[in-house]
Order: structure tokens, then C-alpha cells, then sequence
């Protein structure tokens, strides 16, 4: 993506907001939002999925519903008209979590109906679909929702690992591993994910400083 | 109806299970204004008075509900009265006390979209909280908010003066930090059993 996005600029493909979410502005990674359920379900590879996806779900429809809606909602109430919408499908998944696995539900507890709060979902309804037409905000959902579960992912596996030995429940470091139990606690969830911001910034300075030191001799 | 002394709720609300610390609640004020020490004070009490409205509009929500037999509108609900509580709120406080509203400032109508807020009123549903022992929850975990940011402001002050990598400025230190708070308040858990 060479050409910087304005509003004066045509639009740009929608692979490019897909990407855009997935990497260049990974909500979790590059954004910082959404961390309180990102770092509360995240201590087991299958709950940080399961987390992931259902909050995936959530943002896709309502950037699809905010979207197709835009032109109805007045501007003065267009916050708690997004809200309500948000909530009411939130209520959904929890009812249909419920119905597939109880084990899950209870393992996620009340983090579900607090997707509902998540910055990301309420920040992409109000800074993109508000404006942009059901396509595009469609890509922007799937790519900020994959960006997000990758996120999630990456923070779950890293803590399962580390902490207990296994993946999804698999042993994977021989019966002779002592688990590492304080990446399970929540102190473990604040050190992996500063820990993973680090190299995220360290891979994109390493990446940006030769255009930069170019630009700087010229 | 649970039976737990309001002590053990208070005491647990606050310092075992603080909700930024233990449960990451309320974490994107943590890591927005715990940048100075007044400020951080400031958002914490604005917290915790609307987590007291919350916590009994929340009680008051649920026998409705309840009467009416419909458990399934109960976040739909939740999330509009707090919203709308947030907003009285606001104009009673500007009406009554102009300092204080000066002093919260912007704090007070961002407060809608905190996890921390919805959080206290969905714990207390779950856990069958009576009335009294649904405002003492809210206070104590107004208090352990409270607590919570004004350490990280103190250490960000301070962190503020040093050196540090570039790779680590910003979010990912403030993560580090709490990081070693939280472990720090995991040695509350022996108190109150």
C-alpha cells in the first residue's frame, strides 16, 4: 500500500482492509484494544480460539447490520443505537455457545456477554462501517476478526505451552515438564502479551528503519 | 442467595480478585490514564460512583426481569440502563456539584463502555448477590480499580524519569508493570480464606 489512505483518495481494494486488519493494524498487537478479554480467556490455546471466534462472529454481523443501517440511524442517538445492536447479538452467541458446549460456556463465563464492551467492535462500527458501504465493511470485520483471533492465538498457545506443557489439551513437552504455573495466573497473561508487543515493535522498526535511513541520507 | 460475609466480599472484590489486576477488567483506562497521578485518582473515583449506581440499578433489573420471565433480555437491558444511568448521572452531578464535575471532566461519560461497569452488575446476577451485599461488591471493586491505577500512575511517574528501550516505551512496559502488580497482589489470596 503505497498510497496514503484519505478521505479524498479513491478507495483502495478491500483486500487491503482485510490485510490491513489481519497485520499492519492488528487491533490487539498494533492497536491495543480489546485486552480484557484477550488477556482473561487467553490461558488455554482452545479457549483464546473459542474467545476469538465468538467475538469474530460478533463484529462481523454488526459491522454488516451498522452498515446496512447506517443511512436510517439519526447521529445524535447512533452510539446506543450500535450498542443495542452489539448487545443483541452478543445474546445470541452466548445462547448458542450455550447450546454447544456447556464446558465451554462455563470455562468462558461472563467474558462472553462482555464482548458487548469490547473496544474493537464498538470502534469499528462508529470508525468504519458508520460510513462505508456492506462490502467493504464486511472485509474490514473478517480482516480486524482474524487479526483478533490470531492475536488470541498466538497469546493462548504461548501461555499453554509454557505453562502446563501441552497444546489444546495434547502433551507436548514429555510427561518431565514441570508447568510453569504463573503464565496460567493472570500476572503470566500481562508478561506473555507485553512480550509479544515488544518483538511486534522490534520486527516493525527492524522492518521500517532501512526505508527510514534511506529517506535520512537523501 | 449467597451467604458470604460483606467483609469477605469487600476484602475479595478489592484485593484477592482486584478486577484490573485478577480479572482484566477495565483495562483500556488503565492503560490510557494512568499516565499522571491525579488524573488516575480522578477516573478511579468516577468509577466507582458509577459502579455503586450500576450495581443497584442492576439488582433492581433483575427482579424485573425475573417477574416478567425474561432472563434473555438481561444484557440488553444491563447495557441500556447503564448507559442511561451514566447520563443522569452526569447532569445530577453537574446540577450538584460543578467542582466535581469539573474534575471528572471527560472521564464520566467514557465510563459507559468500561468492561469494569458491566462486569460488577453480571458477577453480582451470577453469584446471587442480595442488595446490600451487591453495593458492598461494587464499592470494593470501585476501591481495588482505584487502588490498582493510582499504583501504576505512581510507577509510570516514576518510569517516566528513566531510561528505557525504545521497543519497550509505550503499552508493552505499561503491560510489564502490571504484569509485576498483579503478582504483587497475588499475595493477597491467603486473606479472608
Amino acid at each position: 500500500m503505497s498510497v496514503t489512505e484519505t478521505s479524498g483518495e479513491p478507495a483502495p481494494l478491500s483486500t487491503d482492509e482485510f490485510v490491513n486488519g489481519l497485520w499492519k493494524q492488528n487491533p490487539v498487537f498494533v492497536q491495543a484494544l480489546g485486552m480484557c478479554s484477550v488477556l482473561a480467556v487467553s490461558n488455554t490455546a482452545i479457549n483464546a480460539l473459542a474467545m476469538g471466534l465468538a467475538t469474530m462472529t460478533v463484529l462481523v454481523l454488526s459491522n454488516l447490520a451498522v452498515s446496512l443501517l447506517r443511512n436510517q440511524i439519526p447521529r445524535e442517538v447512533r452510539i446506543v443505537t450500535y450498542i443495542l445492536i452489539i448487545a443483541s447479538l452478543v445474546t445470541i452467541i452466548d445462547r448458542l455457545i450455550q447450546a454447544i458446549s456447556i464446558d465451554l460456556h462455563r470455562a468462558l463465563g461472563a467474558f462472553i456477554s462482555l464482548i458487548v464492551v469490547n473496544c474493537i467492535i464498538l470502534g469499528r462500527a462508529e470508525g468504519f462501517a458508520s460510513t462505508n458501504g456492506p462490502w467493504r465493511s464486511l472485509c474490514d470485520a473478517l480482516g480486524m476478526g482474524l487479526g483478533f483471533v490470531l492475536a488470541l492465538f498466538c497469546l493462548g498457545a504461548v501461555r499453554e505451552l509454557v505453562g502446563s506443557g501441552s497444546l489444546f489439551g495434547i502433551q507436548l513437552l514429555g510427561e518431565r515438564y514441570q508447568g510453569w504455573t504463573v503464565m496460567l495466573l493472570p500476572p503470566g497473561g500481562f508478561f506473555v502479551l507485553a512480550g509479544w508487543l515488544i518483538l511486534f515493535r522490534f520486527l516493525g522498526s527492524r522492518f521500517a528503519a532501512p526505508f527510514s535511513r534511506r529517506r535520512g541520507a537523501t | 442467595m449467597n451467604d458470604e460475609s460483606l467483609w469477605t466480599i469487600f476484602i475479595g472484590s478489592s484485593l484477592i480478585n482486584n478486577f484490573v489486576l485478577a480479572y482484566f477488567l477495565g483495562l483500556c483506562p488503565f492503560l490510557g490514564v494512568s499516565g499522571r497521578l491525579t488524573t488516575a485518582l480522578r477516573m478511579g473515583l468516577a468509577v466507582t460512583l458509577v459502579m455503586l449506581v450500576a450495581s443497584a440499578c442492576a439488582y433492581g433489573l433483575r427482579a424485573l426481569l425475573e417477574a416478567v420471565n425474561a432472563p434473555y433480555l438481561n444484557l440488553i437491558s444491563l447495557i441500556a440502563v447503564i448507559a442511561s444511568t451514566v447520563q443522569l448521572l452526569e447532569m445530577a452531578v453537574r446540577k450538584f456539584s460543578p467542582a466535581l464535575f469539573r474534575a471528572l471532566g471527560i472521564f464520566l461519560p467514557l465510563i459507559t463502555t468500561n468492561c469494569a461497569i458491566l462486569a460488577v452488575a453480571l458477577f453480582q446476577t451470577s453469584r446471587g448477590y442480595g442488595l446490600l451485599q451487591s453495593l458492598v461488591f461494587a464499592l470494593g471493586a470501585g476501591v481495588g480499580f482505584t487502588l490498582a491505577l493510582v499504583l501504576m500512575a505512581g510507577l509510570r511517574e516514576r518510569l517516566a524519569l528513566n531510561q528505557t528501550p525504545d521497543v519497550v516505551k509505550g503499552a508493552a512496559l505499561t503491560l510489564l508493570l502490571a504484569g509485576i502488580l498483579s503478582l504483587c497482589f497475588m499475595g493477597f489470596s491467603g486473606l479472608g480464606g
